[in-house]
C-alpha cells in the first residue's frame, strides 16, 4: 500500500484482520428487533392507508375537475397537479413540516405532516390517473346516456364512473405500492415508521445486514400481500 | 299537431354551415327515413332533435318543446325521443337486462321491480328473452343493436331516433334489427331513420329525406322518390348505395 493511501485511511482500516473479517451474522438481533421494527409497521400502514384515503378523493375530485370543470376550476387543478409532479416528494415534505406552520403560524407534528404530504403527493398522481380513465371512456357511452334525459351528474355516477373505475384499477394499484413505499422517506422528519425505526436499532447494534434484511422482507411482505388482494379486486371486477 | 318541427334551422361547426335553413314538419305516427351522401348532415340533423347538437339559429321543437329551452326542457324532449346509434353504445359493465332497466330506474325514477318487469317485457319484444343476462360483449352486433332499441324504448319515448342502426353490422345481422324496427314502426311509433338500406325505407318508410351537402333536397313518398328519382343528384346518389 502506498504511503498516500495509508495515509488517508484509518490505521484500523489497513490492519488485515479488519481487511477479512469474517461474516458472522446475528439473526437473533433481527429477532428481537421485530416487535420494535411491527410497531414501525403500524405506523407506516396507518400513514399509507390515510395518505392513500385522502389521496383518492382528492384525486378523484381534482380529475372531474380538470375534465369537467370550467377554467375556474380547471385552473388551479393543473396547477396543484403540475407544483406536485414538478417537486420531489421529500422537498414537498420538508416544505410542509418546516414552512408551513411558520407561513400559517400553526403547530404540526411529524405524523400528520407525513399524512398531509401523502394525501397532496398521492391525489396529485391519482388526478391523473383518474384522469385517463374518464377520457377513455367511449363518447358514445355518454351521450347514450344523455340521450335518455339524465343529467350529466347522473351519466358521471352511473355511467362514466363505472367504467372507469375498471380502467383505473391496474394504475391504481401501482399508485397504491408507490404510496406504501413513500412513507419510508418519512425518516428524514422523524416519523418512526418502519424505515426510521430499523435505522434507530441499526445505530444501537450496529447489526446493518440483520436489521435491514429484516425491514426489506417486513415491506416485501407487506406490499406482496397488497398486490395479491389489488389482483383479486381486479379479477373480481373485470367485465366478460 | 307535428312531432318534430324544423323552423329555419341551422347548424354551424365554427364557420362550416352543416345544415342549410331547415324548414320540415314531421308529424305523429310519420316514418321519416333520410337518405343522402356520407357527410351531408343526417347524423347532425338527428342529434339537433335530441340536442346532442345545439342549433345554430332558427327553431326547433320536438312535441312543442323548443329545443332552445332550459335545461329541464332539453331533459323532457331526451325523455321523449329515444336514440339509436351506429355503434349500439350498450353499457359494458351490465347486462342486457340490466342496460334495459337503466333508463327506467334513472331516468324515470320507476322501482327496480317495475323496471324489471318493463325491460324483460321488451327484450321478449326484440326475441332476446333467452339473452337478459349477457353482457354485450357476449351478444352478436345484432344483438348488441336490438337491446340497443329495447333500452331505448324503456323510457317510453314518443318518437325514436335511429342514426344508421344496421351500418355496423354484418349483411346477414341487418335482417333481424330492421325486422324490429318495421315492428315499431307499424305499432305506430314517430320515427325518423337515417340509413342507406332503401328496400327498408320502401317499404316502412311513410317518408323519404334527400339529404344533401346540408339542403334538404327530396322530400316525398319513398315508393315515388325510388321508382323515379327527380333529379341527378339523387340518381347519382341511388347507384352509389346499391
Ligand atoms: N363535432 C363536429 N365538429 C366539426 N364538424 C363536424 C362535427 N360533426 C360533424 N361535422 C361535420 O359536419 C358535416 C356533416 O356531418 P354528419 O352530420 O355526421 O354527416 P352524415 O351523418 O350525413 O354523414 C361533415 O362535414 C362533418 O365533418
Ligand atoms: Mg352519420
Amino acid at each position: 500500500m502506498s504511503a498516500v493511501c495509508s495515509a488517508l485511511l484509518p490505521a484500523s482500516a489497513t490492519s488485515p484482520s479488519n481487511l477479512i473479517r469474517p461474516m458472522n451474522f446475528d439473526w437473533t438481533a433481527a429477532t428481537a428487533a421485530l416487535p420494535d421494527l411491527l410497531q414501525g409497521l403500524e405506523l407506516t400502514i396507518f400513514i399509507a392507508v390515510a395518505g392513500l384515503i385522502g389521496g383518492t378523493v382528492l384525486g378523484v375530485l381534482t380529475a372531474v375537475a380538470l375534465n369537467y370543470g370550467g377554467w375556474l376550476l380547471q385552473a388551479p387543478a393543473q396547477a396543484y397537479v403540475a407544483l406536485i409532479r414538478g417537486t420531489p416528494i421529500v422537498v414537498q415534505v420538508m416544505f410542509i413540516y418546516f414552512a408551513l406552520p411558520i407561513m400559517l403560524g400553526i403547530r404540526l407534528s411529524a405524523t400528520s405532516a407525513a399524512i398531509i404530504t401523502l394525501i397532496v403527493n398521492s391525489g396529485a398522481y391519482t388526478a391523473e390517473i383518474v384522469r385517463g380513465a374518464l377520457d377513455s371512456v367511449p363518447a358514445g357511452l355518454r351521450e347514450a346516456g344523455l340521450a335518455m334525459g339524465l343529467g350529466f351528474r347522473k351519466v358521471l355516477t352511473y355511467v362514466i364512473a363505472p367504467i372507469a373505475f375498471r380502467r383505473a384499477l391496474p394504475a391504481m394499484g401501482n399508485q397504491v405500492v408507490a404510496v406504501v413505499k413513500d412513507t419510508s422517506i418519512f425518516l428524514v422528519i422523524g416519523v418512526g415508521e418502519l424505515t426510521r425505526r430499523g435505522q434507530e436499532i441499526m445505530s444501537q447494534n450496529f447489526r446493518a445486514v440483520e436489521i435491514w434484511t429484516a425491514v426489506a422482507l417486513i415491506y416485501l411482505i407487506l406490499i406482496s400481500m397488497l398486490t395479491i388482494s389489488l389482483r383479486f379486486v381486479e379479477r373480481k371486477s373485470r367485465l366478460p | 299537431m307535428s312531432m318534430i318541427e324544423f323552423k329555419q334551422t341551422t347548424k354551424r361547426f365554427g364557420s362550416h354551415l352543416v345544415l342549410h335553413p331547415l324548414e320540415l314538419a314531421i308529424g305523429s305516427g310519420e316514418v321519416a327515413v333520410v337518405v343522402g351522401p356520407s357527410g351531408s348532415g343526417k347524423s347532425t340533423m338527428l342529434r339537433c332533435i335530441n340536442v346532442l347538437e345545439t342549433i345554430s339559429d332558427g327553431d326547433l321543437r320536438v312535441d312543442n318543446i323548443s329545443v332552445r329551452g332550459s335545461s329541464r326542457d332539453i331533459r323532457r324532449i331526451r325523455l321523449e325521443a329515444g336514440m339509436v346509434f351506429q355503434q349500439f353504445n350498450l353499457f359494458p359493465h351490465l347486462t342486457a337486462l340490466e342496460n334495459v332497466m337503466f333508463g327506467p330506474i334513472r331516468a324515470r325514477g320507476r322501482s327496480r321491480a317495475e323496471a324489471c318487469e318493463i325491460a324483460a317485457a321488451l327484450l321478449e319484444k326484440v326475441g332476446l328473452a333467452e339473452r337478459m343476462s349477457h353482457y354485450p360483449s357476449q351478444l352478436s352486433g345484432g344483438q348488441q343493436q336490438r337491446v340497443a332499441i329495447a333500452r331505448a324504448l324503456a323510457v317510453e319515448p314518443k318518437l325514436m331516433l335511429f342514426d344508421e342502426p344496421t351500418s355496423a353490422l354484418d349483411p346477414e345481422l341487418r335482417q333481424e334489427v330492421l325486422k324490429v324496427m318495421q315492428t315499431l314502426a307499424v305499432e305506430g311509433m314517430t320515427m325518423v331513420v337515417v340509413t342507406h338500406e332503401m328496400s327498408f325505407a320502401r317499404r316502412v318508410g311513410s317518408r323519404l329525406l334527400f339529404l344533401d351537402k346540408g339542403h334538404l333536397v327530396h322530400d316525398g313518398n319513398p315508393v315515388e322518390l325510388l321508382s323515379a328519382p327527380p333529379s341527378d343528384r339523387f340518381r347519382d346518389f341511388l347507384q352509389h348505395v346499391h
